[in-house]
């Protein structure tokens, strides 16, 4: 029999299961109104900048603070640590793989009645 | 001769020998390794199987007596519920929506545990905790039984129950419980029995069925009421069992004790999270209201668990590290539930709404620290949108933890602003997880939970649509996709409470029920 | 000293076992809820069969607490004539 020691399980998620996709989790810091960061299913050679323009406005668009952002003053973090992503570039080339999160915080913005919300 | 002798009545503790060690043996033919394979397997020392004792000394016969009882009693209030158009006294049609998630999200559960605990009694070799699991596998399948055809009452009138077990497999936020059992089931026996006999079963379990059964009577609810109340009467055993189990594997060997205790801390946190969905339960989805999350947390939680947990001191158990977490979050938990499942509405199998002002002031009053700072500006926003004809639709799927399975919607246990962010790296892959918890949890056992089936994920990998869907047609809706898998019904399941189906016919039912006309 | 609880379904069964653990257990608190009791008590909660025989005015079998049983808390040492609750700590 298998002991619990050499087990070894297949992992469920890796990225050759995406068809050519690869996951990168977004978050907007301050805005709780949206519960959870988002996940999606991108190509690594995506420009980064069509993110923003074309899949972030349907995403948060909802927020009353998202038309205020001012993008050249948003704050990049990935893990958790200051990115500066260029727009210009592909995810790839940004150094997001698969599985990656990054959040933005908006200076000055700071949700429903300043609630963080 | 044959005279007959006025047979002496045994005596509990006599009684109970004969039943439970009267009727075991030591196999022959077969090594006992052999006929008890994952006995070993954990590192559980037992030295003494006959140290167990059952302190309720419940025998077989007693058990068929009193649960069929039960039985009768919870049947003639459930036949008497159907034939008084019983669905019609609850307090108001918001109500039902906690019994489709109940019946979605528990029924299965009780069903996964009478497996469980069919499989552990076969696995121990002793015959006292044997007898003691084989009764407890007939109470949860019992449990199931009853709480289907309870609420079957309900299927007949309301949208949203009529395919529960479809989507206990699939539904997004059932995944949370199902994968809790999963995990469960797929440990080692004596795992399992700290797992669902102790943590969940003594530790948590009062939680759902104590404050928010009375919560059901509190609504008019009386066939849930009694379904619940019946099943609890079986878990004041249940939770005997986990409590002797836990004091008898830590008395048979010392080196157990470390075991035993990491076993605790994880199982204590996998059954907090699951009761994130009872959070929001009693404190947004029972239209009257008990106690609230809160309150329920101090007694059954604080007070309870306190107590056990001194008592357990004296073998070396200490309070899990998770605790403190629970307890900061018990100000925050039900409202985030709740802001998920009312922007996620469009793809839950029940209806969701905002609180009503009065409501609104409950809430401020049963959580004068945190609702209006944090939650009642944002709840006001929806409601405004939601007047202005702009209600919320989060048609965006969430980012979930690869253990517990929850979007990440908890915020820093010392921040309520910021949402917490774990993650690791493991072989070739990132790992993310809502908690400091979840993640030691994945980091303990890495190749089990790389395994999990995580919805989102399957979504984006095409492993949600019905059979035969083009994802690349260009006019393909993945919402309503992932909807027809589910077997929910758009429009009629999901979406808003006010103007659902529910609403209307509720209203119009008890007008006919009250009125000539 | 902690505290041990007993939780009963309210109905005509139990009034007279709710009745009779009060009278034995001076120290418990007695606590309504919609449909059920829960009943407090420091340290230890002791069941005596004959007391609640004397007020059902039948026999009775502490078995029978089964049946309308919600939920506990302590640990449990019942005889054919006694059901006690308590805590070690």
């Amino acid at each position: 029999m298998t002991t619990p020691q050499d087990y070894q399980g297949i992992p469920k998620d890796t990225v050759d299961k995406f068809h050519g996709n690869q996951l990168l989790y977004i978050g907007w810091e301050d805005h709780l109104m949206f519960c959870a960061p988002f996940a999606f299913p991108f190509p690594p050679a995506m420009r980064f900048g069509d993110i923003v323009s074309h899949v972030l406005p349907a995403a948060f668009g909802y927020h009353p603070d998202f038309a205020k952002i001012d993008w050249p003053a948003a704050q990049w973090f990935k893990s958790g640590q200051p990115f500066s992503p260029d727009f210009d570039r592909s995810l790839a080339e940004n150094g997001l793989g698969h599985k990656d999160v990054i959040r933005f915080r908006t200076p000055g913005l700071t949700g429903i009645k300043g609630s963080f919300s | 001769m044959d005279t007959k002798t006025a047979g002496r009545k045994l005596g509990l503790k006599e009684k109970y020998a004969h039943m439970t060690r009267g009727l075991g043996w030591d196999t022959t033919y077969q090594p006992k390794e052999k006929v008890f394979p994952f006995e070993q397997m954990e590192g559980i020392k037992i030295h003494d199987w006959d140290k167990w004792e059952d302190p309720f000394r419940l025998t077989m016969d007693a058990y068929w007596k009193y649960q069929a009882e039960k039985e009768r009693k919870l049947y003639a209030i459930i036949d008497a519920f159907a034939q008084n158009n019983g669905h019609l006294n609850v307090t108001d049609a918001r109500y039902i929506n906690v019994l489709k998630l109940f019946l979605t999200g528990v029924s299965p559960l009780e069903y996964m545990a009478h497996r469980g605990f069919a499989h552990v009694g076969r696995q121990f070799s002793g015959v006292g905790p044997r007898v003691a699991c084989q009764m407890q596998a007939l109470d949860e399948l019992r449990h199931s039984q009853t709480q289907i055809h309870a609420i079957s009452n309900y299927n007949k009138h309301y949208n949203g129950m009529h395919d529960f077990r479809h989507m206990h497999d699939r539904v997004w936020y059932l995944s949370v419980p199902k994968s809790f059992f999963d995990d469960a089931v797929s440990a080692g026996p004596f795992e399992f029995m700290v797992a669902i006999g102790f943590s969940f079963e003594y530790v948590l379990t009062n939680l759902l069925f104590v404050p928010f059964m009375s919560g059901a009577a509190y609504n008019g609810d009386m066939g849930t009421v009694t379904f619940g109340f019946s099943a609890q009467s079986d878990e004041a055993r249940h939770m005997t069992l986990g409590l002797e189990v836990i004091k008898f594997i830590l008395e048979q060997d010392p080196a157990n004790l470390p075991i035993v205790q990491k076993w605790i801390d994880k199982w204590s946190w996998r059954g907090i999270r699951v009761l994130t969905l009872v959070a929001m339960m009693m404190d947004y989805m029972l239209p009257k209201r008990v106690m609230s999350w809160k309150e329920s947390w101090e007694i059954y939680f604080e007070q309870n668990a306190g107590a056990l947990f001194k008592d357990l001191a004296r073998y070396g158990i200490t309070v899990p590290e998770c605790v403190t977490t629970a307890t900061k979050e018990k100000d925050h938990l039900s409202h985030q539930a709740w802001s998920t499942f009312y922007q996620y509405g469009a793809a839950a199998a029940f209806h969701t709404w905002m609180p009503s002002p009065d409501e609104m002031d409950w809430l401020s009053a049963k959580y004068p620290d945190t609702f209006d700072k944090h939650y009642r500006p944002r709840f006001e926003y929806w409601r405004e949108q939601e007047a202005a004809g702009n209600r919320f639709y989060n048609k965006t799927l969430p980012m979930l933890c690869q253990v517990c399975q929850i979007p990440m919607l908890f915020t820093e246990p010392d921040d309520p602003t910021k949402i917490a962010y774990r993650e690791t790296q493991y072989k070739e892959d990132k790992y993310h997880f809502c908690s400091d918890h979840c993640q030691h949890i994945f980091e303990d056992e890495p190749e089990k939970y790389v395994q999990a089936w995580l919805p989102v994920h399957q979504i984006y990998q095409g492993n949600c649509f019905p059979e035969g869907t083009d994802p690349t047609a260009p006019d393909f809706d993945p919402l309503a996709a992932v909807l027809q898998w589910y077997h929910i019904e758009f429009g009629a399941d999901n979406l808003a409470f006010e103007g659902s189906e529910d609403e209307k016919n509720f209203a119009m039912w008890r007008g006919m029920a009250t009125q000539n006309s | 000293m902690s505290k041990v609880f007993i939780a009963f379904q309210l109905n005509d069964d139990t009034r007279s076992i709710i009745e009779a653990i009060l009278a034995d257990n001076p120290h418990a608190v007695l606590n309504e809820a919609p449909a059920m009791v829960k009943i407090d008590a420091e340290g230890s909660l002791t069941i005596h069969r004959s007391s609640i025989e004397a007020l059902l005015g039948r026999d009775f079998d502490l078995q029978e607490l089964h049946l309308n049983l919600i939920s506990l808390s302590g640990n449990i040492d019942e005889t054919d004539d006694e059901f006690t609750l308590a805590w070690a700590n």
